[in-house]
């Protein structure tokens, strides 16, 4: 399956790539690459506007990727709506959701370990509506305080936000417990599935969330692509987020009717090039999940080095092997996590450092970043060992 | 020794390494030298903005010459700016404030720094020219 990712053919300063930084994007397979060139070569034409013959194949296409994408989650296509990204997704529904369910008081509950992007669109909808934000915590091992959440729900709390995995601690959050626990209160449930959709099966109808949100360019699609899925009538029941061109029934001075969703959520001209790589994306995703055997190994291997060495604190410990993806943030005594970056990247590791936009969460911690390695199904063990050795090396440099 | 003496010395102690990660060890090397920089010197205003790790810069004139200090909590980043705080600590406001800092290049610290580190080091360099040209026009 490497061959399907050429840019692992590289070298970087002479030596060969070794890409862990897949938590932040994926490579893309020759498939999405062919996908995303055929559709900007032979099949440009705006989107569901024109009767031509380029327009209705660029409209299939793009309708196509609606249903596949729908088929991958278990979701009706009606009820995905396409954006640019998992940010532009939350910001959507934020504002949507904002205009139509939150009132001055009232509450929005966010899991501390989410992303910024899970973060920052709720504070803007509660200084518009003057709302409140409370957090659901997670406790020294990365998992959430589930316990907690009963008594932080209380009949002002309007949503809760809570990812499917997180960007930096790697846990499978128990996101079906969290949404019984909501619904059994009546209140709805966000998932922010940007790194849950690349390494774990999801159904929609299964996690019963009322939104789930994803980003393409994480999971080998062209960046620029993102869905909001939203279960039973919400998407009906929401406003629109931003006004234009096919999103509309009719447009009088007087005013105007909106089209029945999805449309009434894209407004403009659409990613023409890029939707159409779902399917690709689609077909690799699955293809390289049944391969998944090898990445498990690495994930144990990589977690047992890690441990093995003095100093290194890793956050998330996983209770099991299933609770975690095979993303490891840490930090090391005595090596600041920029250093480490620094020096592993002129040995040809490309990795994360920094807070990984999860400031709060990097305070929770009581740290101004951490170092991520996160591993897709095209890496091999080989690359594990060499990681781990550089790692060494880089450490012991520094100390 | 002058100032362009000084740049002189620093692009030819680089010019011996070939490998990046030599130059890091070097770097390192630079940065484990403990630096007098005292903790209730860094505060949010000595902070360089910018950078991925945290860099503090102070300044004082003594003798009419401009004398830095600075600290970091990142080993590559001290030894950067203790690298460029060894060329233009006791040189005048005016020398600094016209400098152009090309020896950055001829060292290629400029290309070979990820582009976070980068633009620490812009950042850096754009400290200490402020801190001149303050200095030498309201001196």
């Amino acid at each position: 399956m490497k061959e399907w990712f050429s840019q692992l053919d590289e070298k970087v300063y002479g030596k060969p790539l070794v890409y862990l930084d897949n938590a932040a994007t994926s490579l893309r397979p020759r498939s999405v690459i062919d996908k995303w060139t055929e559709m900007s070569v032979k099949n440009n034409s705006n989107l569901h506007r024109a009767v031509h013959y380029t327009a209705s194949k660029a409209t299939e296409e793009y309708e196509n990727a609606r249903k596949q994408v729908a088929d991958f989650i278990g979701a009706k296509p009606s009820r995905i709506v396409f954006t640019s990204g998992t940010t532009a997704s939350i910001n959507l529904l934020a504002f949507s959701f904002g205009e139509c369910c939150v009132r001055e008081g009232d509450e929005i509950i966010i899991a501390e370990c989410e992303h910024h992007s899970d973060i920052v669109p709720w504070q803007l909808l509660c200084q518009r509506k003057k709302a409140v934000i409370k957090v659901l915590p997670v406790d020294e091992t990365g998992h959430l305080c589930v316990d907690r959440l009963p008594s932080l729900l209380t009949e002002k709390t309007r949503i809760v936000c809570v990812s499917h995995v997180s960007n930096v601690l790697g846990i499978v959050n128990p996101i079906s417990k969290i949404v019984d626990i909501c619904h059994s209160r009546g209140v709805p449930v966000l998932v922010d599935g940007a790194q849950g959709i690349v390494h774990l099966p999801v159904d929609v109808g299964e996690i019963a969330c009322d939104f789930y949100v994803f980003s393409g360019h994480k999971m080998y699609a062209a960046p620029g692509t993102g869905v909001l899925y939203a279960s039973g009538d919400w998407l009906d029941r929401l406003p629109p987020y931003m006004g234009g061109g096919e999103m509309i029934g009719t447009v009088k001075w007087s005013g105007s009717t909106y089209a029945p969703a999805p449309q009434k959520f894209e407004a403009g001209t659409q990613n023409i090039s890029g939707v159409p790589t779902w399917c690709p994306a689609i077909t690799t995703a699955e293809a390289l999940r049944r391969k998944d055997a090898g990445l498990s190994a690495i994930k144990e291997y990589v977690l047992e080095k890690l441990h093995s060495i003095g100093g290194l604190r890793l956050y998330g410990e996983p209770a099991f092997p299933e609770d975690k993806i095979p993303l490891f943030s840490f930090t090391v005594e005595g090596a600041h996590h920029e250093d480490l970056a620094l020096i592993l990247d002129k040995m040809g590791i490309a990795l994360r450092s920094g807070q990984m936009c999860a400031e709060p969460l990097m305070d929770r911690f009581g740290v101004t970043g951490m170092l991520r390695a996160s591993f897709a199904p095209y890496n091999t063990m080989k690359e594990a060992e060499y990681f781990i050795e550089s790692l060494n090396k880089a450490i012991s440099m520094l100390r | 020794m002058t100032l362009s003496e000084a740049k002189q010395a620093v692009v030819e102690d680089f010019s011996m390494y070939d490998e990046w990660l030599d130059k890091y060890e070097y770097l390192i090397e630079l940065g484990k030298k403990p630096g007098p920089f005292p903790e209730s010197s860094k505060t949010d205003e000595k902070l360089i903005k910018g950078c991925q790790s945290r860099v503090w810069l102070d300044s004082k004139v003594e003798n009419g010459k401009v004398i830095f200090s600075a600290d970091s909590d990142a080993i590559i980043t001290k030894g950067i700016i203790s690298l460029l705080i060894g060329v233009y600590s006791g040189r005048t406001a005016e020398e600094i404030a016209d400098d152009d800092f090309a020896w950055l290049d001829e060292i290629g610290l400029r290309e070979n720094l990820s582009p976070t580190r980068s633009n620490g080091l812009v950042s850096m360099i754009e400290t200490i020219k402020k801190i001149a040209n303050s200095l030498r026009d309201n001196g």
